[in-house]
């Protein structure tokens, strides 16, 4: 028998159904963009096996010295994999890279750096100037970051510039610090490595995750996905590519 | 739900002169349907996107306006106004899509390095276009839409300042959806700003002597409070176009947990597929952004 209750529930489950088709064609259109990434995954892993076995001969000859700085940015769970951040490093050695900046927001790598440092043979930690030393052919300067370097720096160097101010007896109301004042007390708080020319990032996502803002500005940012799946030939292809980026600096 | 709120309208006269020929008509009618049908997949394909997180706050870095003129033998102005165009395009998808704040770098303090004819035709450019958009039917009036001008206005000539700051109250009262145009700005200066005013604004001057060691210094907080763009949440994405991979000095300190996307294609050539595939990206990647958005 129909009664006003089975038309008021009909009438509910009709209502209902343009949002749950909705969510069906929602859930399918992500489930053939999870097909698709699957897929150029595959592709990822064979161009990964020709690069490294040296058949693209494009990728032998990279200008290395064009990379000054490359700066690595690893999400903090990732970066517990000491292991493979030792292996990335040795990597990033044979390929040439002689400066190299780690970043990781909660100070993972930081934390283990005497244990990177020691198991890697040509390695020495960054100090202040480094990056106008000529190295010889095998040594590698690693600077270790993490978010204290970031955000917590600046308020540092600005509390630094703040105190600067009082001690000279200037007016607060009238004093207005430059850019290059604000790099100058940046390196007088311990935070004032180069910028880095091309950036990395392992992780989910293509974010910086805090990195040093103030050195960030003209960077190359790069994915590489997470730590688990790097791969020898996605880093020689990133380098390689940025070594043909030409930029023009907002002229 | 699926329902279409407003129905998909599309004016003739926008695409039909009055003085049309039979011929004229049935292209006419074709041309009508063909917008309407466009239209409706629009809305549809923002139905199913909308069962997903959408993103507060999209950040768009308008590059490739002078090599899209160039690709197309036009003048470099005109390259500059197919990116306004654009960008009004944009604008409508992510207001209909549900984004509330947007921002673009429109003008960087680096590019006053450029030819000054240049630097004068993008300024009469924006004197123009901020015009455009505080008359009655444009798109600030049919999204409720509050402008901000980002950046360090005191760079700019009078003009531009006057019609920038003339836009901002003509707007002040509206909060649907939010523009903030960045103009005269970069990240580096607007954290020299930010700090310089939490240094202003500090006590410390005030404080008698032996009370110094115990007066709050300035946190991070205080810095924050002074940035330009803290009329504004982070954004949740940064979109650059014509495939370049780097933030040129662009919201430096709000992107730490904002993915950055570089469609190859220029800012003029920038579609609404482009957007829906960011989204749909941004989707698949929310949790973990808001896991470590929530970190301390």
């Amino acid at each position: 028998m129909v009664t006003t209750d089975s038309i008021r529930r009909s009438s509910a489950r009709i209502a209902q159904m343009p949002s749950f088709a909705l969510s069906v064609l929602w859930f399918l259109i992500h489930l053939l963009i999870s097909i698709f990434f699957i897929v150029l995954g595959i592709a990822d892993a064979v161009e990964n096996y020709l690069i490294s076995s040296g058949f693209l001969k494009r990728y032998d000859a990279i200008n290395v010295g064009k990379l000054r700085y490359l700066a690595i940015v690893v999400d903090s769970e990732d970066a517990m994999q000491i292991n493979k951040a030792l292996k990335l490093l040795q990597w990033l050695t044979d390929i040439g890279v002689k400066h190299v900046c780690l970043y990781d927001s909660e100070g993972v790598l930081k934390k283990s750096k005497e244990i990177i440092l020691e198991r890697l043979s040509c390695a020495k930690l960054y100090e202040e100037g480094d990056e106008k030393s000529v190295l010889d052919s095998k040594t590698m300067i690693i600077e270790f970051t993490s978010q204290s370097d970031g955000k917590e720096a600046l308020v540092r160097a600005a509390n630094l510039l703040l105190k600067r101010l009082r001690s000279l007896g200037e007016n607060q109301e009238e004093k207005i610090f430059t850019e290059a004042q604000m790099t100058e007390a940046l390196k007088a708080v311990g935070s004032g490595g180069p910028e880095p020319d091309l950036l990395l990032v392992y992780g989910p996502a293509r974010c910086h995750l805090g990195f040093p803002a103030w050195r960030l500005r003209y960077t190359e940012i790069v994915h590489m996905g997470p730590l688990d799946s790097m791969k020898y030939g996605s880093l020689l292809k990133s380098i390689y590519n940025f070594t043909l980026v030409r930029q023009n600096y907002g002229k | 739900m699926f329902l279409i709120r407003k129905p998909c309208q599309i004016h003739s006269n926008q695409l039909c002169a009055p003085d049309n020929t039979m011929e004229k008509e049935g292209i006419c009618k074709f041309k009508q349907l063909f917008s309407y049908l466009g239209c409706f997949l629009r809305k549809f394909m923002f139905s199913i996107l909308s069962v997903g997180p959408i993103p507060d706050h999209i950040a768009f870095i308008m590059d490739g306006n002078r090599r899209f003129a160039k690709k197309r033998h036009l003048l470099e102005g005109d390259g500059h106004k197919a990116g306004y165009e654009s960008l009004i395009s944009i604008l409508n998808y992510c207001y209909q899509l549900g984004v509330k704040y947007i921002t673009v770098y429109a003008f960087s303090i680096e590019n006053f390095k450029r030819q000054p004819e240049e630097v004068q035709l993008l300024m009469d450019l924006m004197v123009e276009k901020i015009e455009d958009l505080l008359r009655n039917g444009s798109i600030v009036d049919k999204y409720g839409m509050r402008l901000y001008f980002v950046g360090n206005l005191g760079l700019l000539s009078s003009t531009v300042r006057a019609a920038a700051e003339k836009a901002m109250q003509a707007t002040a009262h509206n909060s649907r959806a939010v523009l903030l145009i960045c103009v005269a700005y970069t990240s580096s200066n607007e954290m020299v700003h930010a700090v310089n005013q939490a240094i202003r604004k500090n006590e410390f001057d005030s404080v008698e002597e032996e009370h110094i060691e115990k007066v709050p210094m300035i946190k991070i907080n205080d810095i924050k409070r002074h940035m330009y763009m803290s009329v504004a949440p982070d954004p949740d994405i940064v979109i650059r176009s014509s495939g370049e991979t780097r933030l040129s000095n662009f919201l430096l300190w709000q992107t730490a947990y904002s993915p950055l996307y570089s469609p190859t294609a220029l800012w003029p050539e920038i579609s609404i597929w482009h957007l829906i595939w960011v989204v749909l990206d941004f989707q698949r990647k929310y949790a973990y952004l808001q896991k470590k958005r929530k970190q301390p």
